[in-house]
């Protein structure tokens, strides 16, 4: 059964988002994005070094013919997450931008109204947009508002891998926004992506669970199962819920046996 | 003369232009942004003449989440 879904220009099977930072080598990288099937990733823009180690990923990034989202990380204003996705844009061809403004470098929580703003600016800008924003439904629906393609809200802080702290946050952002909810930061493990997809949500962008896990490939292929599993569900829809058992197996026409109690001891 | 490429001090011939800058250190050109004084500058325009102490940004795609 088809099950694909877009995001601006781009029409994608895969609806985990894999990022591409802090595994043990480029090796093993491309092995986990293989793994767990993904058709977007992540990048950085950062200063060249003469080593050219960052040409090397783009390209190796492009010859497996993976779709780039280059990200405004470590940018803390609008003017820096600006001008970063403007150089973006520029160096790597595509107008997809994954809207990073934080607050502050301890939690590297967004900064809500810097974000909304930025995001205005980008998408005036022409860009599709993609911004990472607090698990919050009010912020989420202003930055639809304003003409995000998507709108990443995050399970957990950056890097803590302690899986969605408010589950009904993510189900209340996508009941209210027309957009793909794609959420981005804090999965742990496979379960987490599952429920994530289970909420409602069409997509997941993971980084650090997948390359700090101790096999970062096999955790790709357990997060690409998950996220189908999580989908699954959602679109075959859960049995109710409800407070008393009530039997799987029919009660009706069970041989009895009660009248032999007496006459032997079977316990 | 000098100008600064990624906060460091590099000096070009008088009247270098910015491809001559972003050749320092790469032979490629996709895949790379340049940016002179805060502004982008568009591959299109990297014939533009660089000036004594411009600060001159050259990215490029890196690991990121």
């Amino acid at each position: 059964m088809s099950d694909t879904w877009r995001i601006g220009p781009l029409e994608l099977e895969s609806r985990v988002l894999l990022g591409t930072a802090r595994y043990p080598t480029r090796a093993i990288l491309f092995d986990a994005l293989e793994a767990s099937g993904t058709q977007l990733v992540t990048v950085a823009l950062r200063r060249v070094r003469p080593t050219g180690d960052g040409e090397d990923l783009y390209r190796g990034l492009v010859e497996r013919g993976y779709h780039l989202l280059p990200n405004t990380a470590g940018c803390f204003t609008v003017r820096e997450a600006v001008t970063t996705a403007e150089l973006a844009r520029e160096a790597l061809g595509t107008a997809l931008v994954k809207l990073e403004v934080i607050a502050d470098d301890v939690t590297l929580l967004p900064d809500p109204e810097a974000t909304v703003r930025a995001a205005d600016q980008l998408v005036q800008r022409g860009f599709v947009v993609l911004p990472y924003t607090n698990d919050d439904p009010v912020t989420a629906r202003r930055l639809a508002d304003v003409g995000c393609a998507a709108v990443m809200p995050l399970a957990a802080p950056i890097g803590t891998g302690l899986g969605i702290r408010n589950p009904h946050n993510l189900e209340l952002i996508r009941a209210l926004v027309d957009v793909p909810v794609i959420v981005d930061a804090g999965i742990g493990t496979a379960s987490d992506a599952a429920i994530a997809m289970e909420l409602g949500c069409d997509a997941v962008l993971l980084n650090t669970a997948v390359a700090r896990a101790d096999d970062p490939v096999e955790m790709a292929r357990a997060m690409g199962l998950a996220v189908r599993a999580g989908r699954a569900a959602k679109r075959a829809g859960r049995a109710p819920r409800q407070l008393m058992a009530e039997a799987s197996t029919s009660m009706s026409d069970v041989a009895r046996f009660a009248a032999y109690e007496s006459s032997k001891e079977m316990d | 003369m000098n100008v600064f490429i990624n906060d460091e001090i590099a000096a070009l011939d008088d009247g270098a232009s910015v491809a001559d800058a972003v050749r320092r250190f790469t032979a490629h050109t996709e895949g790379v942004a340049v940016a002179v004084n805060g502004e982008v500058v568009r591959r299109a325009e990297w014939a533009t003449r660089l000036a004594a102490d411009d600060r001159v940004e050259i990215l490029v795609a890196t690991a990121g989440g």
